[in-house]
């Protein structure tokens, strides 16, 4: 998600960020896995913006995506070229305004941006874990969200805000600790993956799979799979875009040529943005953590982890005032699943609203300047802070 | 938004909604009605309006809205959800406008809708004497681009409500002014003077 991170035109900005760590589950008191196996001790890694209020009823919580990390916004440094990831969202002023609110960012469970994941070293053996880390799902990734917020004393959370991957994290949260959450806007996601998302996230797992450099998971201080993630991550970045965004962007356009050389090179533009794309993915990324968050999102089906199989059901567990957004050309999340989840919470008689934005960037379209999507955001803010 | 700027038939509509009531409005809008009934009413708000930009301008007013055809998002809620369904300047819009009032009346306890009044002396006029279809302020579509497919009178909806087994609780006949800021009450012959008609319909058979 990175590739889109750009300066505020406004120049407003949350200033110098520093990042931060929080440990827990010291052996013997491990971290329990859905898997049924156990991990710990576990590293959260977060970052904070604004001013946590006195009764710490400002906190917005900031759930993040596949490839995202806890620098949500600000500059680690006065030279850092590039600020957080969702800059333009969170800063003073805007959508989600750090003058107000308290936002809390935390990287995921088995990520490779600070927090505990598969290229953290096992203390049992003192080398990477490697496939031996556990499988983890987004409830795990949620538990440990929560032991930060226990860790920071924040009983109340104002409101969990995510998209895609993140969303699902939202989502998770207003089930598992309902009586945490008073608002949540889950954006561009889904209550459980279709068969389309899951084979092309399979497809990009046999990628980095199929790599020589691989080695069942276990490159760490050799040859990495750089070619297979390369590629996972150009498959992911077409679910991102769509058949209307591409056709804008690249078009047939070729890339420095006027005409076609018969070669197996970059020779249209689309090709040189995949490969530049899936190159500075794996200067930044881990394998292992790309195949763990991947299966963990495939896995992620709140109807038959809370339901029984019925998203009514599951959603009775919730007591959250939603903001459910869509974007008309995402066809990863399509919006009638976002149609679905409103409806389910509908039927439990939730507050929920909804609103499909016309946008033409395809999934990634939250993570791009939207004036609308942030007075959405801004003003479901505002109402749920009074609603309290 | 204080009272003075609501439009004058939603004044109407604000005056017959009781306080602390649950209330969806059907065709919301931008979300005049409900947001000042949230503000003097202190009513808790549901909204359902199909385009995206005014569901995006209720949202940003703090509003609860969802983005959907109101035919198809009614049928979502359990019973008796609501106190008041209103449905505001949109039957005349709707295919199926008994199916609606069905609906509303299955999650809601009271409805309330308003319409254009087509049996009002100038629409009569405009027929009699030109032979043309009708356009007025109130309804200003030629016949090919209007959105108004259902064509009904003040006396029309009464009958409509007493066929569909619902009791008339309130009616108000009205004729607005200054671009519907304002109006009055039409109290004579109301079929032929009003341009708008509101109904507020209750459950009991009569």
């Amino acid at each position: 998600m990175s590739e889109y991170i750009d300066h505020d035109p406004s120049g407003a900005t949350v200033g110098i960020i520093e990042k931060q760590y929080f440990t827990f589950a010291q052996p013997p008191d491990l971290l329990p896995l859905e898997s049924g196996s156990s991990i710990g001790p576990v590293t959260v890694c977060y970052e904070t913006c604004g001013t946590l209020n006195q009764d710490k009823s400002n906190v917005i919580l900031v759930l993040h995506a596949l490839s995202g990390d806890a620098h949500v916004a600000g500059y680690y440094h006065a030279q850092d070229p590039k600020p957080g990831w969702w800059d333009i969202m969170v800063g003073p002023g805007k959508a989600m305004d750090t003058d107000r609110y308290y936002i809390i960012c935390s990287n995921i469970l088995g990520s490779c941006m600070g927090s505990t994941g598969p290229s953290s070293v096992d203390p049992d053996t003192d080398k990477a874990f490697a496939t031996d880390f556990p499988m983890i799902t987004i409830g795990d990734m949620v538990q440990c969200q929560k032991a930060l917020m226990d860790h920071l004393g924040i009983e109340k959370i104002l409101c969990a805000i995510g998209g895609s991957v993140g969303g699902m994290q939202v989502l998770e949260w207003c089930v598992r600790y309902p009586e945490m959450i008073a608002s949540a806007i889950p954006i561009a996601t889904t209550t459980r993956h279709s068969a389309l998302a899951i084979a092309f996230n399979e497809v990009a797992r046999q990628a980095i799979m199929a790599d020589p450099n691989w080695n069942q998971g276990h490159y760490y201080g050799k040859e990495k799979p750089d070619m297979g993630l390369a590629i996972a991550r150009m498959i992911g970045h077409i679910t991102y875009l769509s058949d209307e965004a591409m056709r804008l962007k690249f078009g047939r356009k070729l890339q420095n040529r006027s005409a076609l050389s018969f070669e197996f090179g970059a020779e249209f533009q689309v090709e040189s943005y995949l490969q530049y794309q899936g190159n500075k993915f794996i200067e930044r990324f881990d394998a292992n953590s790309f195949l763990y968050i991947t299966k963990a999102a495939d896995y992620f089906d709140l109807a038959r982890d809370y339901g029984k199989g019925s998203l009514v059901k599951a959603f009775t567990k919730a007591n959250t005032k939603f903001l459910v957004v869509s974007f008309t050309s995402d066809w990863l999340y399509p919006t009638y699943q976002s149609k679905e989840m409103v409806k389910a919470m509908k039927k439990n008689d939730l507050d929920v609203s909804f609103c499909e934005i016309d946008a033409q960037w395809g999934h990634d379209a939250f993570l791009l300047p939207n004036p609308r999507f942030s007075s959405l955001v801004k003003g479901f803010l505002k109402g749920a802070c009074h609603g309290q | 938004m204080d009272n003075n700027n609501l439009r004058y038939d939603l004044k109407i509509i604000a005056s017959w909604i009781e306080p602390g009531s649950r209330i969806l409005g059907l065709g919301c809008g931008e979300g005049e009605l409900l947001y000042y009934l949230k503000k003097e009413k202190n009513v808790t708000e549901r909204g359902i309006e199909i385009k995206e930009s005014k569901v995006a301008a209720c949202i940003e007013k703090g509003l609860s809205v969802l983005q959907g055809d109101i035919n198809e998002e009614v049928e979502d809620y359990p019973d008796d959800a609501f106190d008041y369904a209103i449905c505001s300047q949109t039957l005349q819009q709707v295919y199926e406008p008994s199916r609606l009032i069905q609906s509303m009346m299955r999650v809601a306890k009271k409805g309330v809708v308003s319409f254009p009044n087509f049996g009002h002396y100038k629409v009569r006029l405009q027929l009699l004497l030109k032979g043309r279809a009708p356009v007025t302020k109130e309804l200003p579509y030629e016949w090919y681009n209007t959105p108004n497919i259902r064509v009904l009178s003040f006396n029309d909806f009464g009958n409509f409500a007493n066929s569909m087994g619902f009791k008339i609780l309130k009616k108000a006949a009205i004729n607005t002014k200054n671009n519907n800021q304002d109006g009055n009450m039409v109290n004579y012959l109301p079929n032929l003077f009003a341009t708008y008609g509101m109904v507020l319909l209750g459950k009991e058979q009569i």
